[in-house]
């Protein structure tokens, strides 16, 4: 590695009792890094980010900052910052205090505390909110105030733990923005968990998918969204029809399945593990898939039915139609194009799909349900 | 029509307490105030006049015992303060379900004897022939027996257990209501321990602290069983001058005078104790 990692975890598990929380995860984050942990909840994401930040011993496995190892070192000593879910401003002090707090402890004099809190409220865009108190604030203000009560203290990581959970939608989706913004600005290594999975893709620059206490895959928004490796990550990440069906034929890449409604599928090994006779799990995204009025339109694609439109969930330029195939009767989501040319199907329309093979990902299934 | 009959109804359901304020506190006090500034001056004839509260000021064993109350309930409710925090604290924060439930009960079931039995308790505990004493005799610290009664440190030991309860008790609701995620965030910024307490669970647990305080001094202020059977005949507790004027020497206009200087001096003690923490009544009472 040509540059020291920001933050490294070595097969760094943490049992408790019986039940393990985290399994023997490692990662490691390059500095300046945006990476997001991204699972459903009890996953084990909040488990691991208190370990980093050292509320919690790891069982097992090690951890480094800079390429030293700070298991040993307690939270209060680690230049590690945590932004807490519901941000745990103190509220018995006003928001200079707040932001000071960690400097005082460091024993900083005053006149450099008051001047190096005054420029880190600029940069977080709340020049001379000082002396205000935090219930004062609206939700985005805090938000901002709490990264800045971090990032005064310069951590070479800053932890967030799902700190837009208690906003609204529309604060939230401007919130994302701001975030990615400040982290450029700082430059300093974020590491975010989150179950958002829209949070994740549009920040990060390295997203963990995480599940059962293990890392499913890591990789950028691009790849997790693309080429997922799991059916997890697959069936988590972003929009996705799902098929159970049984492998009737395999040539190279390229995998021939029945459903048990009889629906023949061409798809592609995504996995690669799966051999003719096993049960397999079929994604298909919403926009992978092509609609037409005519047959005749994709009659070239892999895999082709027509269907009856159940219902048209409109919602701008994300509304889908919700189609029950007339032949199987499986439901598939298709989104609609924004050409316009779609514009007037309503319940009932019968409109012919398709789809590439090579949009088509193929997983083993967990369990043969 | 609706507003006067809700008015009617809140007034029907303020009256209980209108009449109880009215004829258990405010009346008994307003003709103990007018006992208080009658002088005797004949058989059965009173004038008006300061002369019972001129008493208090010049004879010095009254304000010497005034003073010494007064500082020896501020000294209990301060040691109630230490040794409940810790006990609040651990209950509060330290302990989950079951355990907590245990604890906070084992807070509150000596309250359910009468204040004389758990007074006599102590007695048991703390006299020459007993439980303390026999034991320190046993194990060879001392040689013969020794008296634990009758002594300031035994109105201490009673004041502070008398009155833990009500210092535990709003303690550990303010506590409860601190969120453990800031005791963490002060931690991840750097905070230790010590500090840690000073800027963020002291000024969070404030009106819980002055609130048990205030209830812990009057209770200590006005105790009389405590003192009398623990102190003995030297406590020199206030309240005992009151109780002897009243019902040893039949001196009501002295005792009245003496009871509302022990009212003035708790009203006195409480607006400065509430000055110093900077918090309101209201918000420590309120909660």
């Amino acid at each position: 590695m040509s540059e020291i990692a920001d933050l490294e975890c070595q097969k760094i598990s943490k049992s408790f009792d019986t039940f393990e929380a985290v399994k023997q995860v490692s990662f490691s984050v390059p500095k300046g890094t945006f990476f997001s942990i991204l699972g459903p909840s009890g996953c084990g994401k909040t488990t691991l980010l208190r370990m980093i930040a050292g509320f919690q011993e790891p069982t097992s496995g090690d951890l480094l900052i800079k390429n030293k190892s700070v298991l040993n070192v307690p939270p209060n000593k680690r230049q590690v910052s945590m932004v807490f879910q519901h941000l745990a401003l103190f509220p018995m002090m006003n928001i200079a205090s707040n932001i000071g707090f960690g400097l005082r402890q460091r024993g900083v004099n005053r006149a450099e505390i008051k001047s190096r809190v005054e420029t880190v409220l600029e940069r977080v865009g709340l020049p001379g909110i000082g002396e205000r108190s935090v219930h004062q604030l609206s939700g985005g203000q805090k938000q901002r105030v709490a990264i800045a009560r971090c990032m005064v203290l310069e951590p070479d990581v800053l932890l967030l733990d799902e700190p837009l959970g208690a906003l609204d939608l529309k604060l939230r989706e401007h919130m994302k923005i701001e975030l990615k913004k400040l982290q450029t600005e700082f430059n300093t290594t974020f590491v975010y968990i989150t179950h958002d999975q829209s949070e994740a893709l549009v920040m990060s620059d390295q997203i963990a998918v995480m599940n059962h206490g293990e890392f499913e895959q890591i990789g950028s928004a691009r790849e997790l969204y693309f080429e997922p490796k799991t059916s997890f990550v697959a069936g988590f990440v972003g929009e996705t029809n799902k098929y159970v069906a049984v492998v009737s034929s395999k040539n190279g890449d390229v995998l021939k399945l029945t459903t048990s409604d009889g629906i023949n599928l061409s798809g592609i090994d995504a996995g690669n593990c799966l051999n003719k006779g096993d049960a397999a799990q079929v994604f298909v995204r919403p926009e992978a898939v092509r609609l037409s009025r005519t047959k005749d339109d994709v009659s070239h694609m892999d895999n082709i039915s027509f269907g009856t439109i159940e219902n048209v969930l409109f919602n701008g330029a994300n509304s889908q139609l919700l189609l029950k195939d007339n032949f199987s009767g499986a439901e598939i989501n298709i989104s609609m194009p924004q050409t316009g040319e779609f514009r007037d199907l309503g319940k009932g329309d019968v409109v012919h799909f398709g789809w590439e093979g090579q949009q088509t990902r193929c997983y083993m299934s967990n369990r043969v349900s | 029509m609706v507003s006067d009959k809700s008015k009617l109804g809140f007034y029907l359901l303020l009256s209980p307490l209108f009449v109880w304020l009215m004829t258990l506190i405010i009346l008994p006090h307003i003709g103990m105030f007018f006992v208080s500034i009658s002088e005797k001056v004949g058989v059965r004839q009173y004038e008006y006049g300061l002369g019972n509260y001129a008493v208090f000021f010049n004879e010095p064993l009254y304000w010497n015992t005034f003073a010494r109350t007064a500082y020896m309930s501020i000294s209990a409710t301060i040691l109630t303060l230490f040794i409940g925090f810790p006990i609040a604290y651990y209950i509060a924060k330290l302990t989950r379900g079951r355990t907590k439930t245990t604890l906070f009960l084992m807070c509150l079931i000596p309250f359910w004897v009468s204040e004389l039995v758990r007074t006599f308790g102590w007695m048991i505990l703390l006299r020459e022939t007993g439980v303390v004493s026999s034991f320190l005799q046993y194990i060879g610290v001392l040689n013969g027996p020794m008296e634990f009664l009758y002594n300031d440190g035994a109105i201490m030991v009673g004041l502070v257990y008398t009155s833990m309860l009500f210092m535990v008790v709003p303690l550990v609701s303010t506590l409860d209501s601190l969120d453990d995620s800031l005791i963490e965030a002060g931690y991840d910024l750097g905070g230790n321990g010590y500090t840690i307490l000073r800027e963020i669970i002291i000024p969070h647990a404030m009106p819980g602290i002055v609130s048990g305080c205030i209830v812990v001094f009057m209770l200590s202020l006005g105790n009389y069983l405590t003192p009398i059977l623990l102190g003995g005949k030297d406590s020199l507790w206030f309240t005992d001058l009151i109780y002897s004027q009243f019902i040893t020497r039949f001196n009501w206009e002295l005792g009245s005078a003496f009871g509302f200087l022990l009212l003035g001096l708790s009203s006195l003690i409480v607006f400065v104790g509430l000055k110093l923490s900077r918090q309101s009544l209201s918000e420590t009472m309120g909660r």
